[in-house]
């Protein structure tokens, strides 16, 4: 298929734009096969650049022979085009959505992205399983890298390198693996340097209504238990969701066949849910009336913040097994893949340092969700705008975004990134140039060939150019574990994300580039005193046989 | 110290509001001014000060198997829950507070106990610090329009109203006089703020006394000559700042509004800004929902939304904003009343005076805006802030909700004000604290009759001496930012932790940017200095040298020039700035490893060498408190593993 074929008409003249807070442009539009351009064909005027893949729906109106196609983006902004001629709107309008909705990956538009800038790292090859692993292996023999997954036949939603117990031999795995939820056997998500603790991930234990068991998972997660040791099993489901589980054959583990572990339930909601939970909220942010009852009722009732408290409750409590009763974890909910990576992404943001630096943080977005089998294909196709029924769209790595920026405000000084970074996160996990999160898991990927027809986005954002625009310059590197305060009073509606396009920002912006200033001006200061004191030093040293006559 | 008959508890438990941790042991001591409580864990003392003023309500909640508690509320949001072991101890205690904190006459206050050492002439040269006769030149009065009364010189036309007042030229006594007749109380209309720029005012008095259908010819006139006083606009406004049934139903009692009819060009708009009752009760009920043991979220948001409390916020930010606009873009004058004109009144036209000039949006612009438009046009601080044994129906938290407006303000305007939060808080403070006699009495006269200015201190050049930690780093100052146009959608007004769950400390932020861009502005003063001194003493060796150069025509030339400092190692630089930053900001915790392994050598040796210059260890020193985000407990919601 060709893209001409859906654009009736590729350009348009005396189009004009309308976005919040900012002058109205007038110009040219024109539609190409990934993008709406908009451009006034003036000198140093801002033009508009909009991927399709962007556009989570749109509403066409006609007055007469204006047309005007009110454009929703995936990124929460909302954007208006006048568009003179009734023809001309008609088909635009059409165009934009026979192209935002293109069902085939081949013709997204990361495999047409050519990079204007030189690569100079390949982000696909900057967060490998290997290396992450080397890491582990620095501090404990106690784990292995395993390639029973290598062609994704023991688990399709799992990477072909796993990093596993050192005693548990492949074929143990692959028993295992055939009594977990989508073959998602317990691995190894993070390990805790300071005392050794791990924590785990899997998929439920398929025990259906007659109490299966697996003596194989059961040696598997009881290979983590120091001797005599009890570990902590979080269920991210409800005890009652856990039970009903059984019904459709999956199911929690049974004390008596897992007498070492304690089992702690912390409900999470599911990923429905939390997909009715976007499109409340970012309605009740785009509501233009003047109640504030009407606003706080919308804010309660979109139960975002409730969402953002639970998930950010639940990942405490899995820091707290692991860094206070010195016990390790086991996490999962119902597939292993959205809610169980909440927590164990968000524990890891509490517990280590690590995570908390730019390519730390990325090398936990590609393990904890990437790797981990995150279907951020499914999960991120439709945004809070979507008319259609949602699919399996739900805003489960956005929610973890939001966790991670309200340990951000607590923690300012904690973190190496910004949170222009997380919004950029939050963008490009729904509308890209580049592939990184193209997908539902790696298989998927590879069968895509990714990494050879795609860019990644860590090749972008670890340029330094691109990367100091990421940067917190409030960070000073702070090696303990930063407890977040979950009280209902701590944790604020996410302005950046969410009401970025409602008001102007140009105050604020002000504010942090006025902090950004006091900082280099304060280092450069310094910088001047120490030269100034060097300088001094050497003029005495070489002047003191001359100082004394 | 009549009201004292148990000086000293031994053995009494202090709870923490939220956790269900063990709770503190200690001995509790009453003063004549404030209750201490000390406990010594580990053998670090530990005390808490609690102003007698400061306690707004004494519970004896029943007897537990533990003691008998003793829950204390007070007025700057402290929530103090102590168990006594014995219920007499408790009784004494609780009947002593109640005294002690509510006094029964103002000479009882703690301003005519407050001494802190100083000569009468510092305290006389601090009540003069702020002068509202310089503050009316700068406004730009006398000029064509407006002139300075003293006809209220002996509070004989209204008693609540200063002695020195601003009204239209063009008003003749008669007119006054007259006009005050019509008012509530006497509050006539006079001046609170003229806009150069526009020659627009803002006006306050009190609501007229029309009834049905009267009407006054003085009082109309009054307006009148308001309304002259700008000759460029063909209108003026005239707010009643409070919701049209409270208005209506006050006609009823002989009071009421003005009727458009009677008074030439005014354009009448309500507000909706309710009274003080229904504001106390919302504070009532927020203060309940920031007591809430470990709340869920939709618990927080419905409580928060059924307190009202936001809604009134936005109401007054409504108004004010009403207001500046009307100044500023419509040029035109406006008069605001409410019922008795001290209230919402007050609240409104401050808040318009800080949207409008940046003046008031500086550290004594703020000094000046209160004196003005709060203390001394009468607010009733003594029976709004509930300082003496009186009317519980009086208190109500108006000056709070106006410093609230300012804090939304700075939320959105980060660099459009000279101080910051904490300068908000320590003023509320001591509007309730009665350490000071700024905020004594009800009007001028009580406070003449009392004679404050002898006898007390004033407030403002103690917040001045403590002025460096109320800076607002950000302040990009005083003509960046004319005019403030704040959004009023709901969505910007948001729940004030740090005032409403100040001593929740577990509540807040770990790290402050605040408190980390204060330690900035001091490091950067004195690096200045550093800078200076330094290159001073290069001066000086240079000429040495040069003497010796001539001398001996040495062939090695030193540089005088500083080298730019710019492009030397950006990664040590950084390195230094987290090492300083680190040793001095308690929020944070130490240092890890080199972050790169390479110019570790290089970096070290500047690091000695910056603290044997600095004289002090400030550059390798961790401070004790550095482990207290580890130590403090983690989230509450988490502390108990259940099965």
């Amino acid at each position: 298929m060709e893209f001409a074929e859906l654009i009736k008409t590729p350009r348009v003249d005396g189009v004009v734009l309308h976005r919040p807070f900012l002058p109205t442009v007038e110009g040219t539009l024109c539609l190409t096969g990934h993008h709406l351009i908009l451009s006034s064909r003036q000198d140093n005027t801002e033009e508009l650049w909009l991927l399709h893949s962007n556009i989570d729906s749109i509403e066409k109106r006609f007055v007469g022979s204006l047309g005007t196609i009110i454009v929703k983006c995936k990124d929460l902004r909302v954007i208006q085009l006048d568009i003179p001629g009734m023809e001309e709107s008609m088909n635009i309008g059409s165009s934009i959505e026979a192209l935002s909705t293109l069902e085939s990956v081949s013709l997204m538009y990361p495999f047409f992205y050519r990079p204007m800038f030189e690569v100079i790292e390949d982000g696909w090859n900057s967060f490998l399983p290997e290396e992450a692993f080397k890491d582990i292996e620095s501090a404990t023999d106690e784990w292995r890298l395993s390639g029973v997954n290598k062609d994704f036949a023991v688990c399709p939603s799992y990477p072909a390198l796993l990093v596993v117990p050192r005693d548990m031999d492949d074929d143990t795995l692959r028993k295992a693996a055939t009594f977990r939820h989508g073959g998602r056997f317990p691995v190894l998500s993070y390990y805790h340097k300071k005392n050794g603790m791990v924590m785990m991930r899997a998929g439920q234990p398929l025990t259906g209504t007659n109490g299966r068991r697996c003596k194989e998972d059961e040696k598997l997660i009881n290979a983590t238990l120091r001797a005599g040791k009890r570990g902590y099993i979080i269920d991210t489901r409800t005890i009652n969701q856990a039970q009903q589980a059984k019904a459709r054959g999956g199911g929690f583990e049974q004390e008596a066949n897992y007498p070492q572990w304690r089992r702690i339930h912390k409900a999470i909601e599911r990923w429905n849910i939390l997909q009715e939970s976007l499109i409340k909220l970012v309605e009740a942010c785009n509501d233009q009336s003047p109640s504030m009852d009407r606003w706080l009722s919308k804010l309660e009732a979109s139960n975002w913040l409730t969402h953002v408290k639970e998930i950010l409750t639940t990942a405490c409590l899995a820091a707290q097994c692991i860094d206070r009763e010195g016990a390790s974890v086991l996490v999962h909910g119902t597939e292993g893949t959205d809610s169980t990576l909440q927590v164990t992404s968000l524990a890891q943001i509490i517990l280590d340092p690590a995570s908390r630096t730019i390519r730390g943080f990325q090398s936990l977005v590609e393990r904890e969700w990437l790797q981990a089998g995150h279907p951020f294909q499914q999960r991120c196709a439709q945004s809070a705008y979507s008319m259609g029924k949602p699919r399996w769209e739900a805003p489960v790595f956005l929610l973890f975004l939001d966790c991670v920026w309200q340990i951000l405000r607590q923690f300012p000084c904690s973190f190496q990134f910004n949170e222009h970074f997380l919004v950029q996160l939050f963008q490009h996990a729904y509308a890209s140039q580049f592939g990184t999160f193209m997908g539902n898991n790696a298989a998927e990927r590879v069968k895509l060939k990714l990494s050879q027809k795609t860019v990644s986005l860590w090749s972008w954002v670890n340029r330094p150019q691109q990367m100091d625009r990421f940067l917190n310059p409030l960070y000073e590197p702070n090696s303990l574990v930063i407890w977040p305060s979950v009280a209902p009073q701590s944790l604020l509606l996410w302005e950046g994300v969410f009401l970025r396009w409602n008001r102007s920002s140009k105050c604020l912006d002000e504010a942090s580039e006025e902090m950004v200033h006091i900082i280099e001006y304060n280092k450069d200061l310094q910088a001047k005193v120490n030269a100034l004191r060097r300088q001094l030093a050497q003029l005495e040293t070489q002047d003191s046989p001359l100082d004394t006559p | 110290m009549e009201h004292i008959t148990t000086p000293k508890v031994e053995q009494v438990k202090l709870l923490d509001r939220y956790t269900s941790k063990k709770p503190a042991v200690g001995t509790l001591y009453l003063t004549a001014t404030h209750l201490i409580y000390v406990e010594t864990p580990g053998n670090v003392r530990k005390e808490t000060w609690i102003l007698h003023h400061h306690i707004a309500t004494v519970e004896k909640l029943p007897l537990t198997t533990t003691g008998c508690p003793l829950l204390i509320h007070c007025k700057n949001f402290r929530v103090a829950h102590f168990v006594l072991p014995r219920e007499r101890d408790c009784q004494e205690v609780s009947q002593s507070l109640l005294k002690l904190s509510q006094p029964a006459k103002e000479e009882e206050l703690y301003a005519f106990l407050y001494n802190p050492k100083q000569n009468e002439n510092d305290r006389k040269a601090g009540w003069s610090i702020v002068d509202l006769s310089v503050e009316f030149r700068r406004m730009g009065l006398p000029n064509d329009f407006w002139e300075l009364t003293d006809l209220n010189k002996n509070y004989g036309i209204c008693s609540t109203y200063p002695a020195a007042l601003a009204v239209p030229k063009v008003a003749s006594k008669p007119t006054i006089v007259g006009s005050s007749k019509f008012r509530s109380r006497g509050r006539f209309p006079v001046l609170s703020y003229f806009h150069k720029l526009t020659n627009a005012a803002i006006c306050r008095c009190s609501q007229p006394l029309s009834g049905f259908s009267a009407r006054c010819v003085e009082d109309e006139q009054m307006l009148q000559a308001i309304s002259k006083a700008n000759p460029k606009s063909p209108f003026m406004y005239v707010v009643d700042t409070r919701p049209k049934l409270n208005a209506m139903a006050n006609r009823a009692a002989g009071k009421g509004y003005e009727n458009e009819d009677h008074y030439s060009n005014i354009r009448f708009q309500f507000v909706g800004i309710e009274n003080i009752h229904v504001m106390r009760n919302s504070l009532q009920k927020l203060v309940e929902v920031c007591a809430m043991k470990s709340p869920t979220m939709s618990d927080y948001l419905t409580g928060l939304e059924n307190s009202g409390w936001l809604r009134h916020i936005k109401a007054v930010m409504d108004a004010g904003v009403f207001l500046a606009k009307a100044v500023v873009e419509e040029k035109a004058s406006v008069l605001v009343h409410c019922s008795d004109g001290w209230d919402r009144t007050a609240q409104v036209c401050s808040l318009a005076s800080v949207l409008l000039d940046p003046y008031y949006r500086t550290i004594t612009g703020l000094m000046v805006l209160i004196e003005k438009e709060w203390i001394s046009m009468g607010h009733k601080f003594t029976q709004r802030c509930g300082h003496l044994e009186g009317d519980p129906k009086e208190v109500s938290p108006v000056f709070t909700q106006f410093i609230e407006c300012l804090w939304h303000l700075m939320e959105q305007y980060p660099c459009a004000f000279e101080f910051n939060e904490k300068y908000l808080i320590e003023i509320h403070d001591h509007v309730y604290s009665c350490q000071f006699g700024n905020f004594i009495g009800n009007c001028q006269k009580e406070r003449v009759e009392l004679r404050l200015e002898e006898r007390t201190y004033s407030v403002w050049p103690y917040l001045l001496e403590k002025k460096e930690e109320f800076i607002n780093p950000l302040y990009k100052g005083l003509l960046k930012i004319a005019m403030l146009r704040p959004n009023t959608l709901p969505f910007n007004f948001k729940f004030w932790c740090t005032m409403y769950n100040r001593f929740d400390k577990g509540m807040h932020p770990k790290q402050s940017v605040l408190e980390h861009l204060l330690t900035l502005m001091r490091q950067k003063s004195e690096e200045e200095e550093n800078v200076t001194e330094l290159q001073k003493k290069l001066v000086a060796i240079d000429r040495v040298n040069e003497e010796h150069l001539c001398q001996a025509s040495a062939s090695a030339k030193q540089p005088t020039e500083v080298p730019p400092t710019s492009h030397s190692s950006s990664v040590h630089e950084r390195k230094l700035m987290a090492h300083l930053t680190n040793g001095t900001s308690e929020d944070t915790g130490p240092i890890t490893g080199s972050a790169n392994g390479k110019g570790q050598d290089e970096w070290s040796g500047l690091e000695s060498s910056l603290t044997v210059a600095n004289g002090k260890t400030v550059a390798l020193e961790i401070p004790k408190t550095s482990r207290m985000v580890e130590a403090e407990s983690p989230t509450r919601a988490t502390t108990t593993v259940e099965e």
